[in-house]
């Protein structure tokens, strides 16, 4: 009878998503006991069009923008013409943010750091990162980064939801929605946030959103807190078996509901108190540090042992990849430096540089690093000119949305340099990469066409990337 | 999605002629070669147009700009002309589907040739619509207008067998689609749950004893007429009606984006409660939420009513560009008006013109001219200078709130601010905006309504927002009432007739009962838009009064209840799950309206997304009677919506929503095992339990009665007694800690009360609350 309800629960769910891709493209968190057979088969049946190189993605998201230029993309021409107005010739009237665009002056900011050559692709690295810099063979750099916003929640929105306005599906959604997840006691989009002492910019639940598609595709945000998920933990005064003697009565209880009117919706309620209690036991154990050892610690560095600090998100965004979660995102605040850049900055990279070095070598000495895809990155650049007043040393960024710097490792993509910009660092001069562009590049790295992965809604067919966006080949291995 | 065809075949003024054989199941359908069963009349607009849509429309529709091949298929003409780049040959010959090079395409199995051409993604169309378009073709191919395009006549109501069962007209129409199924409806639902139905369907809140008592023993032939009577007058029946109303609104108690400050809409929310409770009537609920301000002689009510268009984001993040700003705040409201109030997916034609429907790009730009001579501006200044409301602002005396507006709840002494409409002096002049951007003015536009649904005469209707009202309530007007009507229904039944309850436009869904749908919108505008009677209409029905047990034979015949052969089980929306646990338990505060409140939360969710500006930076808990307050008071703050609610899929507000999903998850079970809210209930209602002479058995039964809303049955009394027993020994034994257990919310402990039994039966009445039928109303 149980089973009966199932079968029909099933159909109900596929019949009720109007579906864009046939009946594939339904994992995550509640689906999988809802199939009969093998769940991760029944979830991919027809999806993947070509044989996927990633199969999770971690995703560092550095939330209010590097800046590119103190980090990744050295322009000695600044440092020459430090002072200097930007040439008219170069900004080309594009827009500014209103925090600058009443300047007078745009007078060019040089780097007051030091960079230098890393790695086969001799890529320029600040002495700000060097932890990344000794991982930078297994980096793809991108300096060709662009996007469309000028401020932080439209270029957020954008970069998480391929679309700066709207309540659109988050990343992590799409891909639990068509990849579903690989393991039925977690969720399959999971949310890790920090904060560093820098000018800080807010985060939002939409940019975890599922939009349009089912709720259990919803990013789950995990807190540093008593509870690592929102209400996951008994009270004090139940333990485990005080809370299977109660989920044992409610059984019998619901199962009898269930005869009498026959409605599937209960049989799945039923399945779903079994299924949080399992996670009441999944999570804690993900979350348990205290048995990561010496050498782990170590590489993460002691912040790795405060709960709620990047360290510590990076090091449990390992264990939740390594659990099969398909999604894990990341955010660390505080990267919006309008203003004494350079003692901002220090802070920061000190919250992320060992950390997010640490675990490229942590995939790696585990072999996941093949079919993990690591990403490291803001909503956007910052400005080569200096917002407010310039000094021989001090200097701040406004918002620069026309070029900036991402990195990616692991999950098939191509290690080295991609893209130039010019010398003043302000344009692209060659092998630009979209935001779409950039999508349709990750899907297609997680074997998924970036034009096939749609969800109807509403009369018209979404998808990550809207209705543009390329693969970028050359940053694929 | 061959099964969905299926479905859609057998609209009941369609299917006559059609073969009963395609009309069955699922099943069979499958099984058929469609192409030979297909007889009698093909529809353009229920069996057509939807494949067109769907598969051909992207490249050959409306949006002249992607148009491939100079190729328009959605007009008759077009279709019909000679095709410019193959010379001789008609992309639809009347009569002729074999020459037609439409048909050719369709059919070819060359990808060169084929369409929908592969790399459209589309995928290439099922036999039976193959089948579908060669008999249409065959009968001459003829077009016909958008169904809900076309004003909706009073159909008379059909002939029908099953006479006995009806009560009202609605069940005509019902019964006789459920006929031409084989289906039979269900009898009526048994007293308690019919009541605990209507009274969250009517108020969002449990009926408790006295009321069950009440129906119960009335045994008067017109008992639940008296029941329906009792709740619709009830003030809680305003804020049921309100909480969908502020989906569509958008409703939140912050400006969103980057820093996310406090704003003070709130009386705007009140002013809906009132006006729901109050019965105004639905076209002067528009009218005045539309153009309030610019009535003759507007009161202030009138004008407060206008917040509805100003409830969406604002933005504090310094460096915006406020022009971009500016235009994204009017494009929201076109977006709210058009969905929400006219059920269209009019945003589309934002950046191009509209893919599917006859919505050009300048009709968007002249629907959004009426919004664009509003006074705001796209930025007032970052958060340093952040105020409770935005310009123009309307603002509410001591005297106002006491007298004219008394049904704003403010018990502060201070002047209130209200964000709301007003024009500008010297009127902004509204152009096309290419791609959508709003720095690439083109052609200058005027205001206007969407022409494809209604023309816009500008002989009796001024060109501005009171023009809009007008024209949006006219009686001639084909979507206001059919899209009003379709959002209760879907607030009553599940689902609404039209089960896209946003997109009445070609890609929409069809109706489930095309007949009713305009039966009943006609009907309620016949008789002055009447809210109160239409939801009466509904709820007296026999199909509404249905039970919901459901037979292996109807969920084969018809697993998504479409034709309703028994009354819809529906898990109660995320504020009444909260309003259900509180009333039950006696806790909850029946205050309407005020400033919202912060319940308890889960710790550091605010904290960890904040910019740690403005003072929404930190959550500042309330305590005492806002701790118990309705669902739909608590708090909304855009970038962190209540968890809880979100869980059990509450709008985030992020834009305007006509309906939400439903789902079913372990958070939710993990909320009402382990939400305090829920613990604490059980505590206060098992101690208010205890402190009465009464035995173990009829404790746990009071419990059960308040929070299930029936009396349980003698298994589950057994169940739950021998939990009692089990949990009673487990804390004499201290296996439990009863101090521990009992130890949760700020509501005082009765410490006089035995722990151990108090600690035993607040268990026993929390796995009640995490009974399936606890969130359900069945």
């Amino acid at each position: 009878m149980l089973e009966h309800g199932l079968t029909y629960n099933r159909r109900r769910f596929l019949s009720r998503l109007s579906l864009g891709i046939g009946s594939a493209a339904l994992g995550s968190l509640l689906i999988p006991d809802l199939f009969s057979g093998d769940p991760a088969e029944a979830v991919l049946a027809g999806l993947p069009k070509f044989a996927p190189k990633a199969k999770r993605v971690i995703y560092l998201f550095q939330n209010g923008a590097p800046s590119q230029l103190d980090l990744f993309d050295y322009k000695p021409l600044l440092q020459k013409m430090h002072g200097q107005d930007l040439p008219a010739s170069i900004r080309m009237g594009q827009r500014l943010t209103g925090m600058t665009s009443g300047q007078e002056h745009f007078p060019l900011a040089g780097s007051v750091f030091k960079f230098g050559e890393y790695g086969h692709a001799r890529a320029q690295i600040s002495e700000l990162l060097p932890h990344t810099a000794s991982v930078v063979d297994d980096l793809c750099i991108i300096k060709t980064l662009y996007t469309e916003a000028i401020n932080h929640d439209p270029a957020l929105t954008f970069f998480q939801t391929g679309a700066q306005v709207g309540n659109r599906p988050s990343m992590g959604a799409w891909l639990s929605y068509g990849l579903g997840s690989e393991n039925k006691n977690l969720p399959a989009f999971c949310v890790l946030l920090s904060k560093g002492k820098g000018n800080g910019q807010g985060v939002y639940g939409k940019l975890w959103t599922n939009g349009f598609l089912d709720s259990m595709h919803q990013g789950v945000q995990f807190s540093s807190g008593e509870n690592p998920v929102l209400y996951l933990n008994n009270p004090e005064s139940i333990d485990k078996a005080d809370r299977r003697r109660m989920l044992d009565k409610l059984a019998v209880l619901n199962e009898d509901s269930y005869q009498e009117f026959g409605d599937p919706e209960i049989s799945a309620r039923i399945q779903q108190y079994e299924m949080a209690f399992r996670m009441q036991t999944a999570v804690p154990e993900i979350t348990d540090m205290s048995k990561e050892p010496e050498s782990i610690i170590k590489l993460y560095g002691p912040d790795c042992l405060v709960p709620g600090t990047y360290a510590a998100n990076c090091l449990l965004a390992r264990k939740l990849s390594e659990s099969g979660v398909r999604f894990v995102q990341l955010y660390h605040q505080g990267w919006d430096a309008h203003d004494n850049l350079p003692g901002q900055i220090k802070g920061q990279c000190k919250d992320v540089d060992q950390a997010s070095a640490a675990l490229i070598t942590d995939l790696k000495q585990r072999g996941l690093l093949d079919e993990t895809l690591v990403i490291w990155g803001g909503e956007f650049g910052r400005t080569n000119y200096c917002q407010g007043t310039l000094t021989k040393d001090n200097y701040g960024r406004d918002h620069h949305p026309r070029c900036f710097t991402v990195w990616m490792a692991g999950g098939g993509v191509k290690p080295g340099v991609y893209g130039e910009t010019d010398e003043f660092g302000y344009n692209i001069a060659s092998n630009p990469v979209h935001v779409h562009d950039f999508h349709a590049t990750i899907l297609n790295l997680m074997g998924l066409d970036h034009e096939q992965l749609v969800f109807k809604h509403l009369g018209r067919r979404y998808r990550l990337t809207d209705v543009a966006g390329n693969v970028v080949k050359d940053l694929i291995a | 999605m061959i099964f969905h065809d299926c479905i859609r075949l057998k609209w009941p003024w369609i299917a006559i002629g059609l073969s009963a054989a395609i009309i069955i199941a699922s099943v069979a359908c499958r099984q058929k070669n469609a192409s030979g069963k297909l007889a009698g009349n093909i529809s353009y607009n229920f069996h057509i147009r939807p494949i067109l849509s769907d598969k051909c429309f992207v490249c050959h529709g409306p949006d002249a700009n992607k148009r491939a091949a100079h190729l328009r298929l959605d007009i008759q003409e077009a279709a019909y002309a000679p095709l410019t780049e193959t010379k001789g040959a008609f992309a639809i010959v009347p009569g002729k589907p074999e020459e037609s090079e439409m048909y050719k395409r369709i059919i070819s199995t060359d990808p060169t040739y084929q369409m929908p051409a592969p790399e459209s993604h589309l995928g290439l169309l099922s036999e039976q619509e193959i089948a579908r378009i060669k008999k249409w073709i065959q009968q001459g191919a003829k077009y016909e207008r958008h169904w809900a395009f076309n004003k909706p006549g009073k159909p008379a109501l059909p002939a029908i067998e099953e006479k006995e069962w009806v009560k009202n007209e609605l069940d005509y129409f019902i019964v006789q689609s459920m006929e031409e199924k084989g289906l039979t409806p269900n009898e009526e639902a048994d007293k308690e749950r019919l009541l605990k139905r209507l009274s969250f369907d009517l108020t969002g809140l449990p009926p408790g004893i006295p009321l069950m008592d009440e129906y119960l023993n009335d045994a008067s032939s017109n008992a639940y007429e008296k029941m329906v009577d009792k709740l619709l007058a009830s003030p809680t029946y305003g804020e049921k009606m309100a909480l969908h109303w502020l989906d569509v609104a958008r409703y939140a108690d912050s400006y969103g984006y980057q820093d996310d400050n406090i704003r003070s809409q709130w009386a705007w929310r009140d002013w809906v409660i009132h006006a729901f409770n109050k019965n105004l009537s639905y076209d002067q609920f528009l009218t005045w939420q539309i153009a309030g301000d610019m009535l003759p002689n507007a009161t202030k009510e009138q004008m407060l009513a206008t917040g509805f268009f100003r409830n969406h984001k604002y933005t504090e993040e310094g460096g915006v560009i406020p022009e971009e700003y500016r235009v994204e705040y009017i494009l929201d409201k076109t977006k709210t008006y058009g969905k929400g109030i006219m059920g269209i997916t009019i945003e589309c034609a934002q950046c191009h013109d509209h893919k599917y429907d006859p919505f050009s790009q300048k009709d968007y730009y002249q629907l959004y001219a009426f919004f664009n001579t509003s006074k705001e501006l796209g930025f007032e200044g970052d958060i340093s200078q952040s105020k409770l409301a935005k310009k123009p602002v309307l603002e509410i005396s001591k005297e106002e709130k006491e007298q004219l507006l008394n049904f704003i709840n403010h018990k502060d002494t201070g002047r209130l601010y209200v964000s709301v409409m007003g024009e500008l002096d010297t009127l902004r002049k509204t152009y096309v905006l290419k791609r959508g951007a709003y720095d690439a003015p083109s052609d200058l536009v005027s205001a206007s309504a969407v022409k494809a649904i209604m023309p816009y005469d500008t002989t009796t209707l001024p060109r501005n927002r009171l023009g809009l009202a007008q024209w949006t309530v006219s009686r001639n007007n084909p979507l206001t009432a059919r899209v009003f009507v379709n959002q209760l229904w879907q607030e009553f039944f599940g689902k609404g007739i039209v089960k896209t309850t946003g997109d009445f436009g070609m890609q929409g869904e069809l109706p489930s009962h095309p007949e009713l749908l305009d039966w009943l919108a006609v009907d309620f505008m016949e008789h002055n838009w009447d809210i109160k009677r239409l939801v009466k209409q509904m709820v007296m029905s026999a199909t509404y009064r249905q039970s919901t047990k459901v037979t292996k034979e109807k969920l084969g015949i018809d697993p998504e209840n479409i034709y309703l052969s028994h009354g819809p089980r529906n898990r109660l929306p995320a504020e009444f799950v909260r309003d259900m646990v509180l009333a039950s338990s006696g806790l909850l505060i029946k205050t309407i309206g005020g400033p919202s409140v912060k319940p308890y939360q889960p710790k550091g969710l605010w904290e960890a997304a904040t910019s740690g500006r403005g003072v929404l930076a930190t959550y500042q808990q309330d305590h005492g009677e806002q701790l118990y307050r309705r669902g739909m008071y608590t708090f909304i703050k855009l970038t962190v919506p209540p968890p809880s609610m979100l869980m059990f899929d509450a709008s985030n507000r992020d834009q305007c929503e006509v309906k939400r999903l439903k789902t079913n998850t372990p958070l939710q079970a993990l909320i009402m095992m382990n939400d305090p809210t829920t613990l604490e209930a059980s505590r206060v209602l098992a101690q208010e339990l205890e402190a009465q002479q009464m035995a173990v058995k009829e404790k746990i039964a009071t419990a059960f009665r308040r929070i299930i809303c029936r009396k349980a049955t003698d298994k589950e009394m057994q169940v739950l007694q021998s939990y009692y027993d089990e949990q009673l020994t487990l804390f004499k034994n201290k296996q439990l800690d009863a101090a521990k257990t009992l130890k949760v919310g700020e509501y005082p402990l009765n410490e006089k009360l035995d722990a151990n039994a108090s600690a035993a039966l607040m268990k026993t009445v929390n796995t009640i609350y995490n009974l399936e039928e606890a969130i359900f109303r069945s």
